[in-house]
């Protein structure tokens, strides 16, 4: 069992932003759109809510205006509360930059972690797409007696610098951990989440401040794996990490498996987002759609073939999209043909335009952009 | 004391419906899903906050329970709001004198005490039955330039059709002289379209002397507007164009849903300005698949759609499986339509499943007798067995099986 009094939850709005350089030029990670409605702050907060936690602090670098519209008072994840909530953290100040690493991003909070009065937090990136049922998380942390529990994935590791890579016995006890590019090879790498006594990451991140020490991974946790009793819990069902712009757009691709819906969507867990009062989507006479996934407010005149469409997208007649991720609000004038194309919010495609990317490399249409 | 509100609105939501049958059987007719996503009551909610109305107090009476869930704060229609907000207000028992609410002039006159907190110049009094896109705040300006009474708001109707509805007799200033309620021989065009403005302390009188009135069924319509018409108040009839449907039927309430997919008809619910709200379903987007066939239809979030789908509407969560057709029908959040099975003309309400190969309703020019044909309604939960075969114009009871015949 977890209550809201023994979990509170951490976010990093801001963590590996560098990898999807196209999508974060005005927000944040955590404000990537996804999947029709969704932004990935949204799964991080639903599964955190729907564990039964009812504090969570959302830690921002810069570019946090997109994120801050979205969040609100939290109301839509049930965290506009008079007893916790939602708490928005910023930095302030400049002696405390975030861009050194996590540990210092934690340090800028020690306030907030102070006058908290839960005993266990739980640290989650914002750059996975996910449902986990962070209680049966809670349940093997304190069955293992462990100071630390790192929830971890098996397969292939994504595409990127710096994987964090676990060495893990059949109990799910952390022997090894690396810090390596990815591999084809099949190995547990970390997912970006983890459960600690607050109390205990008060101490390390303290430590590791007074050593000039602030990469989380690599000084925090590896650093210290001898002397700590780490475990590692794996988390199985579809779930993906955003490390690349094209990982961003097989992710979106993949919820056509309903399997994968299911999973992402179950409906005793449900993903809220920031709702929008949009009509249910028109389909035109004379439309054609197939395998796609498609949002209110959506009106469809052309064809569209395995495509997601956000919310208020307008497909005029003769337009042909394959293959596309379309944001929120777009407009596809009459005659234009997109293939493997991602268009970020308002991109307003005039007629008969022609755009084609490739599946290994899907074209991006920046904001607002006016083609 | 509240602060002041210049306008409060009374929505009277109590009535049963009893003629959109199983539909009501368990909700109140406001309750009754629309349009892919919204309940009938979303209209006037949403009119009135667009219309800058932020105190509503909705008047419940019959199956209040899923109605008052559905409200709940008023957050969805931004009515959750620290001096006004939505009430809902059910009748209550008092010190003497506890009785249901007997007529719509009733319900009112027991939930003075409630306006009056507000201590607002004007009520404007609302139905739950009808499907329409309305700025109250002009009707508003109408009533105090006229200095009226009460302002009733009418559509123009054609003069043929005069005789199915409540008729005001104007003069040329569109001052009113008389009520004509459903008239055999029309003498106007102007049908009443349930929608007044009233100038509060006028409106205090009449209905404490109707109270008064022992003889008196306490109705607007019967007794409250033609009391104030023989005091001689100045009542005035302010001319309403636009969409305006009442959906109080199975028929009408199928056309008006039919209506959101004829582009000629005006009633656009997509527009930015005026939207209307509603307490959205907390699902993921809705997917078409490989084979599927969707012509001019409206589908909402969490849908799975493998079959065909023409000139219909699927709410939240409705499944149509390979094979399946749906065709000029609307399908209310959660059902399932299985394999083969292929429903026309029809209403299917909230979590029905059609079993495989089944068939609900048929087409008109399929149906020989024009009198054996209607739109076909399974109720809620309702249990169509596989192979099984619902007539055109039948109405099957919620909870209620059906096997094969």
């Amino acid at each position: 069992m977890m209550r809201g009094n023994e979990v509170m939850g951490i976010l990093f709005a801001y963590v590996h932003e560098d990898r999807v350089r196209e999508l974060t030029e005005n927000r944040v990670m955590a404000s990537i759109p996804y999947g029709g409605r969704y932004r990935l702050v949204d799964f991080a907060l639903s599964n955190l809510v729907n564990s039964g936690v009812n504090k969570v602090g959302v830690i921002t670098e810069q570019n946090y205006q997109s994120l801050m519209d979205h969040l609100g008072s939290g109301k839509t994840w049930n965290l506009s509360r008079k007893r916790e909530g939602l708490f928005l953290l910023p930095p302030f100040g400049a002696e405390t930059s975030r861009t050194d690493g996590m540990v210092s991003s934690l340090a800028s909070i020690h306030r907030f972690l102070k006058n908290s009065k839960e005993e266990y937090v739980l640290l989650s990136n914002c750059d996975t797409v996910s449902n986990i049922d962070y209680r049966d998380v809670f349940r093997f942390h304190s069955e293992k007696n462990a100071d630390m529990t790192v929830i971890y994935r098996h397969g292939q590791s994504p595409n990127t610098e710096k994987n964090v890579i676990y060495t893990v016995d059949p109990d799910g006890f952390v022997q090894d951990m690396l810090i390596k590019r990815g591999s084809d090879a099949n190995c547990n790498y970390g997912f970006g989440k983890c459960i600690i006594r607050r109390k205990k990451l008060m101490e390390m991140v303290e430590d590791c401040m007074s050593r000039n020490l602030y990469d989380f991974d690599r000084d925090l946790l590896q650093r210290n794996l001898k002397e700590l009793k780490v475990f590692a819990y794996e988390a199985t069902g579809a779930a993906y990490t955003i490390t690349s712009f094209r990982d961003y757009f097989d992710a979106n691709m993949a919820l056509m498996d309903p399997k994968v819906r299911s999973q992402l969507f179950p409906m005793d867990r449900p993903i809220y987002t920031k709702v929008r009062d949009d009509m249910p989507a028109k389909y035109g006479l004379g439309s054609s759609v197939t395998n796609s996934i498609v949002a209110d407010g959506c009106i469809i005149d052309g064809e569209v073939e395995n495509c997601i469409l956000f919310r208020g997208v307008k497909v005029k007649k003769g337009a042909k999209l394959k293959n596309c991720v379309i944001m929120q609000d777009c407009v596809i004038g009459e005659g234009t043909r997109l293939d493997y194309v991602v268009a970020d919010k308002n991109v307003e495609f005039e007629m008969n335009r022609t755009m084609a990317g490739y599946q290994s490399y899907p074209v991006y249409v920046g904001k607002g952009s006016k083609v | 004391m509240l602060p002041k509100q210049e306008v409060v609105a009374m929505l009277l939501a109590g009535g049963q419906g009893s003629r959109l049958g199983v539909l009501t059987k368990d909700i109140a007719k406001p309750a009754v899903p629309f349009g892919g996503k919204y309940r009938i009551i979303d209209f006037p909610l949403s009119n009135c906050v667009n219309s800058g109305i932020e105190t509503v107090g909705v008047l419940t009476q019959y199956q209040p329970l899923e109605l008052n869930e559905y409200i709940g704060s008023g957050q969805p229609w931004d009515l959750d709001s620290m001096n006004g907000g939505v009430h809902v207000l059910s009748p209550y028992e008092k010190r003497k004198n506890t009785d249901w609410y007997k007529g719509t002039a009733n319900a009112i006159t027991q939930n003075i005490p409630f306006i009056e907190r507000y201590n607002p110049d004007y009520v404007v009094i609302l139905s739950g039955d009808h499907i329409y896109k309305m700025d109250y705040a002009k009707m508003i300006a109408f009533h105090k330039e006229k200095d009226a009474a009460v302002t009733i708001a009418v559509q123009q109707v054609p003069m043929a059709e005069a005789s199915r509805f409540g008729i005001l007799n104007t003069n040329q200033d569109d001052s009113i002289y008389e009520f004509d309620e459903k008239p055999a021989k029309p003498k106007n065009d102007l049908a009443n379209m349930g929608i007044y403005v009233f100038t509060w302390e006028k409106l205090r009188k009449f209905l404490l002397a109707d109270e008064e009135d022992p003889e008196s069924s306490n109705d607007f319509g019967k007794n409250v507007l033609p009391a104030m018409l023989n005091a001689g108040e100045k009542m005035y009839a302010y001319r309403f164009e636009g969409y305006w449907k009442d959906v109080g039927t199975i028929d009408s309430l199928w056309e008006s849903n039919m209506d959101l997919l004829d582009p000629n008809i005006p009633l656009d619910l997509g527009d930015p300005d005026w939207r209307i709200y509603s307490r959205n379903p907390v699902m993921p987007p809705h997917y078409v698949a490989k084979g599927a066939h969707v012509q001019n239809s409206l589908i909402a979030e969490g849908c799975n759609v493998y079959g065909e789908l023409e000139f219909s509407i699927l709410f939240a969560g409705v499944y149509v499986a390979p094979g399946a057709e749906v065709m000029s029908s609307i399908i209310m959040p959660g059902a399932r339509i299985e394999e083969g099975a292929r429903v026309q003309y029809a209403i299917v309400a909230e979590n029905a499943v059609i079993g495989a190969g089944a068939t609900v309703g048929a087409k008109p020019e399929d149906v020989e007798n024009k009198d054996e044909w209607g739109v076909a309604v399974v109720g809620p939960k309702c249990k169509v067995a596989p192979g099984a075969n619902v007539p055109p114009k039948a109405m099957l009871d919620a909870d209620e099986e059906v096997g094969t015949n």
